[in-house]
């Protein structure tokens, strides 16, 4: 008896747990709500079948334990019972893996009017490049990364000379523009993680990842590292801010190239 | 419709029984022991004992957790030993041996009847080379420098970098040459499970006949056979990378303004190997729990195993399709994301038998006689969270739903309800079953049921709710969670909660442990079938089971291991090595 009832209060709890309790996602800032419904849906079918598990056992637990004189029922098999089991299984993880396939096709194509940005990881802080008026990230590569040059661009690619890089501080997007997240790192693995963006990515030496979406909330976002990078880890925090088009322009006008960056003295010199 | 078997129908012996080695001193009865039973007893003792050493671990993780800037001795470096060493010891060192060498050694050949495993002197060795193992990676604590502190996964480049604790001292380098060595001593006993299962089995002992105790644990080896391979090339490689400078996973990098000298790896290759292993791990410590975890509810519902066939194809099919998923380890790796549609179907198939194997559990208790009896609450217990685990699994491995999840506290929290919390709830419940077999004796009821209710509920307490903090999107493996702008005020409270019932769950524990050592000498007489259990362990002539195990002639197998409550019997149980039909023996041909 007591068995039964704790295995309804288990479900009771859990359902109550999940509606009332205070804890749940952090409001969404980008376009992957889509994601957000797949969880939903996902919630929806696990919990019925918990649900339906754990409180049919307490129904057992309940009607056939042991008494003296009971005997147990002697059924080896049902076949027709196990296909339709069978069946009925299939088609509940179908419901959950055709919406899943469909959004994971809208979140690896990218549109094609996204904007690239460049962020790079390494222990333990964030970088960032944006393309230049040509549009265009340069080429880079981790044996060019120095003193004067941290993320590698490589100096003799033309692309590269314009474009803006943001070294060890907050990243700017504007809002409702679609962006193309090109993850690197050069040390170890990264992971760039804005909970509100919903999407994240490991990065890695020696490749280049990526992810996209789009912001839909203009604020400060906290970045988190989501791949453990040695020790520093927990601390390796950044900041992307989400402007209006003008303040993004403002903020883009204040920000150097590759090309001023790389050549202060000569560029001092000609002045 | 299920085919009738005669049930006397039984081959003949087809060769002749082999020689058992006998001891000659007590050194060679009780510590160089080729004893299957020895050497079981051998392997738990020592993976209970390093499993401690993760438990309180995991206390120290969660005393910084819950209460974080008030413990100055768990520095970061500390917390990230912490981490490491808790889930390589409790997934490799505690699960794995326990179940396969301990409860591997002690059962296969009781239950298959057999008198010992049939390569006793290889058994020896893997035992005391998985003992090897244990001290080389406790060793590490001792070393300069510490463990390594690169998280269970070891991933490169951090794992052998200067960032990481133990990176460039001793620790990574202790922990790659345990893991080899835990291989190597694996490879020694699952070779004898595998053959012993194959080619031990006693008169009439078809393989539809063997319990499914036995089915889990051999499909289980069977598998790890096939992973581990991969796991140890991992290790060799990263090996020399750290140790001799070359570069298999290693790429051009910076470190700290410097450029290393390697070049023109790969750290992907090293997430492909270590998953290919993992994933089936996964199963490896799962698949053993299922197999005892049907046993145990037939036996204590006093009901045959319902849908016996499709819970062996259920296993064997589970076994091949966990080899084909394990890239959804990997969905934001940055690896092709087009992997990710094959990975996340196959996935999701694998929920298919998993249900299945669910679904007949429960259809076992449905009209049956159930005992509650404490392996029997552990079985139900297992139900609750192995289907909670499982269920959040439905999440994690549908790609797109992963990409927010994935390394959060969500996945910390899945795991551990699906292959801790479950696993270990099974384990509990096998001791308690078996117990009695083992020593003689019963465990102590009391602190038996006080064990059960304060580990289920204290850990279904403390997982269920991580699971939110996950999807607020709180990050795992962060060693303080301040700072942190997604986290409310509340979710502190909630992660200071969990810390609390962590210790009140460890608590337990040790209950548990002084339950296991105080009955040896003062649990009731259990005599030699004390749940009037149908299987051949059940039936030796002596209880512990002598030398030999079945005494002058090895029983004969006349029926499959789930006769209970035949109608007509005279009592609601037939052992397997009972002759003669007191009904037709329905079981499935």
């Amino acid at each position: 008896m007591a068995v039964a009832l704790v295995l309804v209060l288990i479900v009771v709890g859990s359902v109550l747990f999940h509606f009332l309790s205070p804890w749940w996602w952090t409001p969404i800032a980008s376009n992957w709500d889509y994601i957000d419904n797949t969880i939903i849906i996902t919630f929806w079918i696990t919990g019925v079948v918990f649900a339906a598990v754990v409180l049919f056992m307490a129904y057992c637990v309940f009607r056939f334990r042991h008494r003296e004189g009971n005997q147990a029922a002697y059924e080896p098999e049902n076949r027709r019972l196990e296909s339709w089991l069978t069946v009925v299984t299939a088609v509940g993880v179908t419901a959950l893996l055709v919406p899943g396939l469909f959004v994971w096709s809208r979140f690896v194509n990218v549109p094609g009017d996204a904007t690239e940005v460049e962020v790079v990881g390494q222990q333990w802080q964030w970088s960032f490049r944006l393309p230049g008026k040509d549009g265009k990230l340069g080429t880079s590569d981790t044996r060019d990364v120095n003193a004067e040059n941290p993320l590698g661009v490589i100096a003799t690619d033309a692309n590269g000379q314009d474009d803006v890089v943001v070294e060890a501080a907050d990243l700017h997007l504007p809002v409702g523009k679609p962006v193309k997240m090109l993850l690197r790192s050069i040390d170890v693995l990264h992971d760039f993680y804005v909970p509100e963006f919903r999407a994240k990515m490991d990065m890695i030496p020696g490749s280049v990842t990526y992810f996209w979406f789009t912001p839909t909330k203009t604020g400060t976002f906290q970045v988190l590292c989501a791949e453990l990078c040695g020790q520093g880890h927990p601390m390796m925090h950044g900041v992307v801010m989400v402007d209006t088009q003008e303040d993004y322009l403002a903020w883009l006008g204040q920000q150097q190239t590759f090309a001023q960056l790389s050549a202060p003295q000569q560029m001092g010199s000609a002045e | 419709m299920v085919d009738i078997t005669p049930a006397d129908a039984v081959p003949p012996a087809e060769v002749a029984e082999m020689e058992l080695y006998h001891p000659h001193s007590w050194w060679t009865k009780y510590v160089f022991s080729q004893d299957a039973k020895v050497i079981a007893i051998q392997y738990s003792a020592t993976a209970t004992a390093i499993g401690m050493v993760a438990l309180v671990l995991s206390w120290l993780m969660r005393l910084q957790l819950g209460f974080p800037g008030t413990f100055d001795f768990i520095t970061p470096e500390a917390y990230y030993q912490f981490i490491t060493m808790h889930g390589m010891i409790m997934v490799i060192y505690l699960l794995t041996a326990l179940f396969l060498g301990g409860f591997g050694n002690y059962l296969i050949p009781l239950m298959v009847g057999a008198r010992d495993m049939v390569f006793p002197y290889v058994n020896m060795l893997s035992y005391w080379i998985y003992l090897l193992a244990v001290l080389v990676l406790v060793s590490s604590f001792f070393a300069p420098g510490g463990p390594t502190g690169a998280g269970w996964t070891l991933y490169p480049p951090q794992a052998i970098m200067t960032g990481t604790p133990g990176g460039q001292d001793w620790g990574i380098i202790l922990m790659l040459v345990s893991l080899i060595l835990f291989i190597v001593g694996f490879t020694m006993g699952g070779l004898n499970y595998v053959v012993t299962v194959l080619q031990g089995r006693t008169r009439g002992m078809t393989l539809m006949r063997l319990p499914l105790t036995v089915w889990g644990i051999f499909t289980a080896t069977v598998m790890a056979l096939l992973a581990f391979p991969a796991l140890f090339v991992a290790c060799v490689m990263m090996l020399l990378d750290r140790a001799l400078g070359t570069s298999f996973f290693m790429p051009a990098i910076v470190e700290m303004g410097e450029q290393l000298q390697h070049g023109g790896g790969s750290p992907i290759l090293f997430q492909h190997l270590f998953w290919f292993f993992g994933h089936p791990e996964v199963y490896i410590v799962a698949l053993p729990a299922f197999g005892i975890v049907s046993d145990l509810i037939s036996t204590h519902a006093r009901k045959n195993i319902f849908g016996y066939r499709m819970m062996v194809w259920a296993i064997v099919g589970i076994g091949a399709l966990s080899f084909v998923v394990w890239a959804h380890h990997m969905y934001v790796s940055g690896m092709h994301p087009y992997f990710g549609f094959f990975f996340a179907t196959t996935t999701l198939i694998i929920a298919v038998p998993t249900a299945i194997k669910v679904y007949n559990w429960v259809l076992t208790l449905w009209r049956g006689d159930i005992h509650l009896t404490i392996p029997m609450l552990f079985a139900l217990a297992f139900i609750v969270t192995f289907v909670n685990g499982g269920l959040t699994g439905l999440f994690l491995g549908n790609v797109v739903v992963d990409v927010p999840l994935s390394d959060t506290m969500f996945v910390v929290a899945h795991f551990h309800m699906v292959m801790g919390v479950a696993p270990i709830i099974v384990i509990f419940g096998a001791i308690y079953h078996w117990y009695p077999k083992v020593t003689g004796r019963m465990l102590n009821e009391t602190l038996g049921r006080f064990h059960f209710w304060v580990t289920f509920l204290g850990a279904y307490l403390i997982f269920f709710p991580m699971h939110y903090l996950g999807l607020m999107g709180v990050p795992r493996r962060y060693n303080e969670l301040t700072d942190m702008t997604v986290m409310t005020e509340s979710a502190h409270h909630l992660n200071s909660f969990i810390s609390i019932m962590a210790f009140i769950v460890g608590f337990a524990q040790i209950v548990f442990l002084f339950n296991l050592i105080w009955s040896i000498r003062h649990g009731r007489e259990a005599g030699g079938n004390p749940w009037r259990a149908t299987t051949l362990e059940w039936q030796t002539p002596e209880t512990p089971p002598a030398h030999g195990n079945f005494g002058k002639d090895l029983p004969i197998v006349y029926r499959w291991a789930y006769d209970y409550s035949v109608p007509g019997a005279k009592e609601d149980f037939i052992p397997q090595n009972i002759p003669g039909s007191f009904a037709p023996s329905r079981e499935p041909a």
